[in-house]
């Protein structure tokens, strides 16, 4: 199936393409034309959350009735919030949207149409990827179905109407018809371990080291800060392994068999056994160096180990705490090498 | 807590320190200016325990003196370090005590700075050539001392001296010969540290830069960045390899079967015909120079190089015969650890997030690279190949004396201080002179038991690691750079005693990699013998002569030492764990347990 307006494959998009795939869909597309592997999916683009809102503007207005209102006034935002999250999530799709996803969805997973799926929003705007940016970073994982994707898919889109989000809009004064949203849709990966890692150290800025962490399960528990997870600190250019602090994981996340993600207690065995072995540290980092090559700056990224031991990535972005401050020199040049010197021998260090 | 009213931190005052009872007569045989005195309760004193980790006997404290005289006249008065003078030096127990002179006067730290950018950066940019000329001038040096007579008294004048008008006798020769060798060495010390400070200087300069730019970037990876590939302590160990390689390629591997002494090895390759005759004359090349490679740090009479005693380098033959016999080449792979270098050194220039950062980089690195080959290679030079001649010198003016009944054996010339030793020689020139039996076999022996007695008293006697009062901070960049001593070091040394019993140890990472197995706690080198296959080494310091037992173990764990060690380096070299530095291994792990080596984090965990 070829990538068209509503739908686009990972392997076709890439960051350029944000504005029509979001921020979240567009770095999957980009590391997936790297080389990384990651889950494979694609984005409902924002041309079908576009003829989607055009379908509900015929109803009955959409776009003017948030433009119109005060922030200040709580109980008609309230209210407006409320109408417009219920018509995004209730009334019928455009038929020619629904029958793509559908379409996407067959050929994502030929195998099972009920083969799970993980249903992820993508902002298209800088500052709607800022976590400050509430109810935005919607994420629902071990979906199972065609009917339940598009549920999600709309419950992604709805919170584009959400309390805050509106609030948010209103105040900055920003035009309605700029607002879109992507939504990422990609196979689940069955994670036997799952975390995030930094390509530098976010206690010192170093940019020499990675910094691992990761638990047993889903990615979910370690994001959502459910559990305490192991930590290991890796020379990204040697491979030294510097830190290792192996926590007690007391609980993993893992797929209800029913769709949808469970918290259980880890087995005794595992609770306190590392996460991942050196080899796969040793894999994550080759994979860290080269998505931050690939960009050009570092990295913060998510990634998950299937049960056969792949990596794969499930996100990465920017770095941004220890960025703004990489423009200071350590030390200036000199017009006579030979004064650095003077750093040892001259004196109070 | 301001600094006014924190409490003075102090160790035990020099004048709190007693003499171990019985050996006071010991004591006070070293001359005035090594003994402490009530003026030095005011200063701060470390142990010198990475040089002299062993009680020195009264000659041997001669190598404190040569290094000290020489290292202070170059911080002092030749390179004029701006912050420092030189380094002072004290000994009681027979460990040597050693204290930094700061400058703190700014106005004379300025005016130092004037004379010091004048000379040493000099010396920085005609380094090259400078070195070559010192490599000429220690050959020169090393020429002499190979070329001084062996001391000796025939009964008469050889008659061919006499025909030859030479004027001068036999026993003048004597004081010639021993007060050349003393003046040979004191100036060996000097061409030591001709180029040291700076050298470690500049390397530090740009491990420093590396600290700040890259804040958990491991010692090794900078020492690594900065280490030359062909430096002269490898070749020792490339030689036996490359012996190796010969005794196979001749067809006289057989001859070198495990447990055969060197003797018995040799012995039979003289037997064995053409090949046995073209191996001994490889080995021949080897030995001259690479052999003169002594098995400690070359600070004491009795550590002796391979070429005095063959036993270590041939111990590790039949180990390198066998990898040559399974195919391995053994050859040190070194256009490619060129390329490792030089890759490791362009990805972290990569990171560097400025381009001023990244042309400070390459300055410093620049210089760093081009100074270390001298930091890396005098010590072959100096303490190794120098230092054999001197000590083998002084044996034979032992065995000259022990044979005219001064003392019952060679090795006891070493209990006497280098002054008394003058002193008997003069002796001995007077008795020959006169005709007249000579007064040292009554007064010698008595002195040598009494000094070997003492030894073993200070050896049992644990040395306190610092005296007098701790200093706010470290100003003397020597005293870091060589002894890797901070404030934060002084302050570990006094916590320590309260410290609740921990299983683990930790160190300087010097070499990645995790291992466990069995400890051999080797507290000399006579004990290298018992390291079997796939043992951990754990000892206080190792040296370049080590190398070729680091084929057989799994690790390595010393109590002294940092990232630039020999222990290290080789480590590195060996792919092997290895945790230096770590004070107090040897004492805390006992032979036999097993321990888990981290060189990664500088971590050695007791497990059993």
């Amino acid at each position: 199936m070829r990538t068209n307006e509503i739908i686009g494959w990972f392997e076709d998009i890439g960051l350029s393409d944000r504005p029509l795939v979001g921020g979240k869909g567009g770095s999957l597309g980009e590391l997936t034309k790297a080389g990384i592997a990651v889950p494979r999916g694609f984005v409902v683009m924002t041309g079908a959350f576009e003829a989607s809102i055009a379908e509900l503007e015929r109803a009955g207005p959409v776009r003017s009735l948030v433009e119109a209102l005060d922030p200040a006034d709580l109980d008609a935002t309230t209210g407006c919030s409320r109408a417009l999250r219920a018509r995004i999530e209730a009334e019928p799709l455009p038929l020619h949207v629904r029958d793509q996803i559908s379409a996407a969805l067959s050929a994502l997973c030929p195998e099972d149409p009920l083969t799970p799926v993980a249903i992820r929003s993508s902002a298209t705007t800088e500052d709607a990827e800022d976590a400050s940016f509430a109810g935005l970073q919607d994420t629902y994982l071990w979906v199972k179905g065609a009917e339940d994707a598009i549920r999600f898919i709309r419950s992604c889109w709805a919170s584009l109407y959400s309390l805050e989000s509106i609030t948010y809009r209103r105040r900055q004064n920003l035009p309605e018809a700029g607002v879109h949203m992507a939504v990422v849709v990609q196979r689940m990966v069955d994670a036997r371990t799952a975390g995030v890692m930094f390509t530098r150290s976010p206690t010192t800025g170093d940019r020499s080291v990675i910094t691992v962490e990761g638990a047993w399960g889903l990615g979910s528990a370690v994001v959502g800060g459910e559990v305490t997870p192991d930590r290991w600190v890796i020379g990204k250019i040697t491979g030294e392994i510097s830190t290792r602090e192996i926590s007690d994981k007391h609980i993993e996340h893992l797929p209800s068999p029913a769709g949808g993600v469970i918290e259980a207690e880890t087995p005794d065995e595992r609770r306190k056994a590392p996460s991942l072995s050196d080899e796969e540290l040793q894999r994550l980092r080759e994979i860290g160096r080269r998505v931050e090559r690939h960009y050009g700056r570092p990295q913060d990224i998510e990634w998950a180990v299937d049960r056969s031991g792949e990596i794969l990535l499930l996100q990465s972005r920017p770095e941004t705490v220890w960025s703004s401050k990489d423009a200071a020199p350590v030390a200036a040049p000199t017009d006579n090498p030979l004064s650095h010197v003077m750093t040892i021998f001259g004196g109070r260090r | 807590m301001t600094a006014t009213n924190r409490p003075t931190k102090t160790f035990p005052l020099p004048s709190s320190i007693t003499v171990v009872p019985g050996t006071e007569n010991a004591q006070s045989a070293h001359p005035y200016y090594m003994q402490f005195s009530a003026e030095d309760d005011g200063k701060f004193w470390f142990y010198n325990s990475m040089h002299f980790p062993e009680p020195m006997s009264h000659f041997d404290m001669i190598t404190a003196e040569g290094a000290y005289c020489a290292l202070g006249a170059s911080n002092t008065r030749v390179h004029c370090l701006p912050t420092t003078l030189g380094i002072d030096f004290r000994t009681i127990n027979g460990r040597v005590y050693i204290g930094g002179n700061g400058v703190s006067d700014p106005d004379e730290i300025a005016r130092r700075t004037e004379h010091f950018t004048q000379r040493a950066f000099y010396y920085y940019e005609n380094w090259e050539r400078l070195y070559a000329q010192w490599k000429d001038k220690m050959a020169a040096l090393i020429r002499e001392a190979q070329e001084l007579p062996k001391p000796e008294l025939p009964e008469f004048e050889p008659l061919a001296n006499v025909h030859a008008g030479l004027g001068v006798a036999s026993n003048q020769r004597l004081l010639d010969t021993y007060q050349r060798i003393i003046e040979g060495y004191f100036r060996m010390w000097h061409h030591h540290f001709e180029f040291l400070l700076l050298g470690y200087g500049a390397y530090l300069t740009f491990f420093d830069f590396c600290k700040k730019a890259f804040p958990e970037i491991s010692d090794q990876t900078i020492a690594r960045m900065v280490a030359g590939i062909e430096a002269e302590i490898f070749r020792p160990d490339e030689e036996l390899k490359r012996l190796a390689r010969s005794a196979v390629e001749l067809g006289v591997h057989d001859e070198f079967g495990e447990g055969l002494s060197a003797e018995q090895i040799l012995r039979s390759l003289e037997q064995r015909g053409l090949s046995g005759e073209a191996w001994l004359k490889e080995l021949e090349i080897s030995r001259n120079p690479w052999f003169n490679v002594n098995v400690g740090d070359g600070f004491y009479h009795y550590h002796r190089s391979w070429n005095d005693d063959l036993s270590l380098p041939f111990s590790a033959l039949p180990g390198y015969i066998r990898r040559v016999q399974n195919g391995e080449s053994l050859e040190r792979p070194t256009q490619q650890l060129m390329r490792e270098r030089d890759q490791l050194i362009q990805d972290y220039r990569e990171l560097l997030s400025t381009e001023a950062d990244r042309a400070v980089y390459d300055q410093m690195i620049h210089l760093a690279q081009r100074v270390f080959p001298y930091v890396e290679g005098h010590k072959f030079y100096c303490e190794h190949w120098y230092t054999n001649l001197f000590f083998n010198k002084i044996r034979e003016f032992g065995a000259l004396l022990a044979g005219h009944g001064f003392f019952p054996n060679t090795e006891d010339v070493f209990n006497l201080t280098r002054y008394e030793l003058e002193s008997a020689i003069t002796d001995l020139m007077i008795s020959w002179s006169t005709g007249a039996p000579p007064r040292g076999p009554s007064r010698w022996p008595s002195i040598v038991a009494e000094r070997k007695a003492a030894l073993q008293q200070w050896a049992k006697h644990d040395a306190a690691p610092a005296l007098g009062p701790v200093p706010d901070i470290i100003e003397d960049p020597a005293i870091v750079m060589l002894w890797g001593i901070t404030r934060e070091n002084l302050d570990a040394w006094l916590r320590a005693g309260h410290e609740v019993d921990s299983n683990e140890i930790k160190g300087f990472a010097a070499s990645q990699g995790v291992v466990e197995g069995v400890a051999r706690v080797v507290k000399s080198v006579e004990e290298i013998g018992r390291l079997q296959q796939g043992d951990i080494l754990v000892c206080h310091v190792t040296n370049p002569t080590w190398a070729p037992i680091f084929q057989k173990i799994a690790a390595a764990v010393s109590d002294i030492g940092g990232s630039m060690s020999h222990a290290a380096i080789v480590a590195r070299e060996y792919a092997l764990p290895a945790v230096v530095g770590t004070g107090t291994a040897t004492q805390k792990i006992k032979d036999g347990q097993r321990i888990r080596v981290d060189g990664g984090r500088g971590v050695v965990t007791i497990l059993a």
